[in-house]
């Protein structure tokens, strides 16, 4: 297990070195550039500004030297907000995005779990017509439009959360609710769905049924028997998750006003700030990266006929 | 060989009927089957695929999977109550202590995701006033009685570790650490190589008679019957076509389809010119029988009545029942269902 595990971390980095040399040169790719904005600028004040971030190099020695760079753990300066480097940026809104992130996904894995195992155990029952219910509409409905409805709702009819806003302003701790619950509405459906679906079919296979023979109470089949095996599609599904908090903490930190990662991420691609979007994509893929490689060692917990050497 | 009459009577089965509920229609696995089964006594069921004898024990259990199955109708009763009619609490006490069940498939029967020990301690735990050291010592003293080797380590492997033998062991030694009056073993053999089917049905009879347990044998192997079983019932299509003592059976087999089951097991000692015997055609489907004697199609001495009307059960004496219209004495109006 141990070597199963170095040998994995190992494999982060050649994954990550191709992450960024990816994005590094497909940003480029895309027209225009950091310095052309909506008035041109002169040739020669361009000029100047390319030389002293060294556009003028040819593109390989650019990346080299952004590649020595980042190794050393500096991202760069960033090519619009000149009073601060990438990682400047980065520190002070990714913990941000962080805490809303982890608020969003453990409300899906509690609720979508929860509501699953209801669902199954109680299945062709309204409990079991509503969860879904509740399941299809976290799935299908977009964040953009869920994310003002509960605006709309809680915050501007009954008052109970203020619209936006953040931890750190006047309303504290109460202002992560909305745009976490909004963030987590479409991996509770998914998860909620996953688990009824792998929980029955679970309580139907032979082994839960030995279980019944031997008379052991429901509960006890519930949470001893049936619950680890059900539990396994759920954690597969955990790295796509973590995936799809990121991309929904892109909109949700907009429609809240959450000082989070994915301002940067939107607007560094608008002003083709390449420094600062290779920075937050890395950090994304480190998250990422990092996060399906926990669920395969959790996954490796929970079922024992895995053995990784 | 005990008759029923000397012993108390465990469990007595009264036209128990299981239907499934399926897309292509209802089918009746079970369709009004009785028996008796008396204590210490060995009552195998034999019959062909799909003839129902694992629906016939699953629902003296009550594990039949609903939807889509169900029991309709009968009685099973069990030291006089009614099994299908006791709450859920007394049912739980019920299974795994007074009749407990070996599936078919040892493959999949033991949890995956537990440690044996952790399963074979639950159990003990469940039914049994014992602290949870001493059930783990009975659980190895369990399991090295049916034969597994080095039983206090192996105890605490996950069943993916163990053969399909020896899962089938931890399944008997499992079902009979709480030493029920009746135990169910269906098919317990049917999926492990030859060599091995022998010995575990050799443990189950021994045990069975070291713990004075009756036994349900559920097989289609005609074999094994005669080797372990008092009684044998035969199956054919959801009901009882045949029942009776097994020399009774082998001296006399008289249902047609009995007769053909016994002949076509192979035998060294008659010459059959190199060749086996062989029931033809297809056992029927169960769905929306016609009131006929379902076996009628593939019957060598096939009647006018047999394709109208099902035959009903006819006592041949000694406890020799057989559902058949060659043995019927009012052939015209007899009515059984
Ligand atoms: N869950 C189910 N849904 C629909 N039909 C079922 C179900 N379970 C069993 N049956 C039907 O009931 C009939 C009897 O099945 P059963 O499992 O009792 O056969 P069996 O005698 O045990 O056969 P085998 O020797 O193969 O184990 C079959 O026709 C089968 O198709
Ligand atoms: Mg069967």
């Amino acid at each position: 297990m141990t070597k199963y595990v170095i040998r994995r971390l190992l494999g982060i980095i050649p994954t990550l070195l191709v992450i960024i040399t990816i994005s590094f040169f497909i940003v480029r790719v895309a027209p225009g550039g950091p310095f052309d904005g909506e008035r041109a600028l002169p040739e020669v004040i361009k000029k100047n500004i390319e030389a002293k971030y060294h556009f003028d190099d040819p593109l390989v020695v650019q990346y080299g030297r952004y590649m020595f760079d980042v190794l050393r753990g500096d991202l760069g300066p960033s090519y619009r907000y000149k009073d601060h480097d990438v990682n400047f940026y980065i520190f002070q809104s990714l913990p941000n995005s962080m805490i809303l992130g982890v608020i969003a996904i453990s409300i899906s894995i509690i609720f979508g779990i929860s509501s699953g195992m209801l669902a199954a155990v109680k299945q062709n029952t309204w409990v079991d017509y509503l969860g879904m219910a509740f399941a299809i509409i976290g799935i299908s409905v977009p964040l953009f439009v869920i994310g003002p409805i509960l605006q709309y709702i809680f915050a501007m009819r009954l008052g109970w959360f203020p619209t936006s806003g953040w931890i750190t302003g006047d309303n504290g701790w109460i202002t992560v609710i909305l745009p976490a619950v909004t963030l987590s509405a479409s991996n509770f459906g998914t998860i909620a769905r996953l688990t009824r679906s792998s929980m029955l079919e679970t309580l139907r296979s032979d082994y839960i049924r030995t279980a019944k023979a031997k008379g052991m109470r429901s509960s006890v089949i519930l949470f001893k028997h049936a619950m680890k095996g059900a539990m396994l599609p759920i954690v597969s599904y955990l790295g796509p998750a973590f995936a799809g908090i990121i991309t929904g903490s892109v909109v949700v930190e907009q429609v809240f006003r959450v000082p989070g990662l994915g301002k940067f991420f939107v607007q560094s691609s608008f002003n083709r700030d390449y420094t600062l979007i290779v920075g937050v994509v890395i950090v994304y893929s480190v998250i990422l990266v990092f996060m399906n490689f926990i669920v395969d060692i959790v996954y490796s917990l929970l079922d024992p006929r895995i053995t990784y050497k | 060989m005990e008759t029923n009459e000397t012993r108390k009577t465990l469990l007595e089965v009264k036209d128990l009927r299981t239907y499934f509920k399926t897309d292509a229609g209802v089918v009746k696995a079970v369709d009004g089957i009785s028996f008796k089964l008396s204590q210490g006594e060995t009552l195998g069921i034999v019959g062909e695929s799909g003839s129902g004898k694992s629906v016939t024990n699953l629902s003296i259990m009550r594990l039949i999977q609903s939807p889509p199955g169900k029991i309709v109708g009968g009685e099973i009763l069990f030291e006089g109550d009614d099994i299908l009619k006791v709450p859920e609490s007394e049912l739980r006490s019920i299974r795994g202590n007074k009749i407990s069940m070996i599936f078919q498939d040892p493959m999949t029967s033991l949890n995956p995701f537990l440690k044996i020990s952790t399963q074979m301690v639950e159990t003990i735990l469940l039914h049994q006033d014992m602290s949870k050291k001493e059930a783990l010592k009975k659980s190895i003293d369990m399991l090295k009685l049916v034969g597994i080797p080095a039983a206090e380590e192996r105890i605490h492997s996950y069943p993916h570790q163990f053969s399909g033998g020896m899962r089938q062991r931890v399944m008997i030694a499992m079902a009979l650490s709480c030493e029920a009056k009746i135990l169910i073993a269906d098919e317990p053999t049917t999926a492990l190589d030859v060599t091995i089917q022998a010995q575990i049905l050799e443990l189950i009879q021994e045990l069975a008679q070291k713990l004075d347990t009756a036994v349900i044998l559920i097989t289609h192997d005609l074999g094994v019957v005669a080797g372990l079983c008092d009684t044998v019932c035969v199956m054919y299509a959801g009901k009882i076509v045949e029942k009776a003592n097994t020399d009774e059976l082998y001296a006399r087999p008289s249902h047609p389809y009995t007769d053909g089951l016994i002949k076509s097991v192979p035998r060294l000692d008659k010459a059959q010119n190199g060749k086996l015997f062989s029931i033809e055609g297809q056992p029927p489907n169960v769905i929306d029988l016609p009131p006929c004697c379902p076996f009628h199609p593939r019957c060598s001495r096939k009647m006018e009545i047999c394709t109208k009307q099902y035959p009903p059960v006819v006592d041949l004496g000694k406890g020799h029942e057989v559902a058949c219209w060659l043995y019927a004495e009012n052939k015209e109006n007899s009515t059984d269902e």
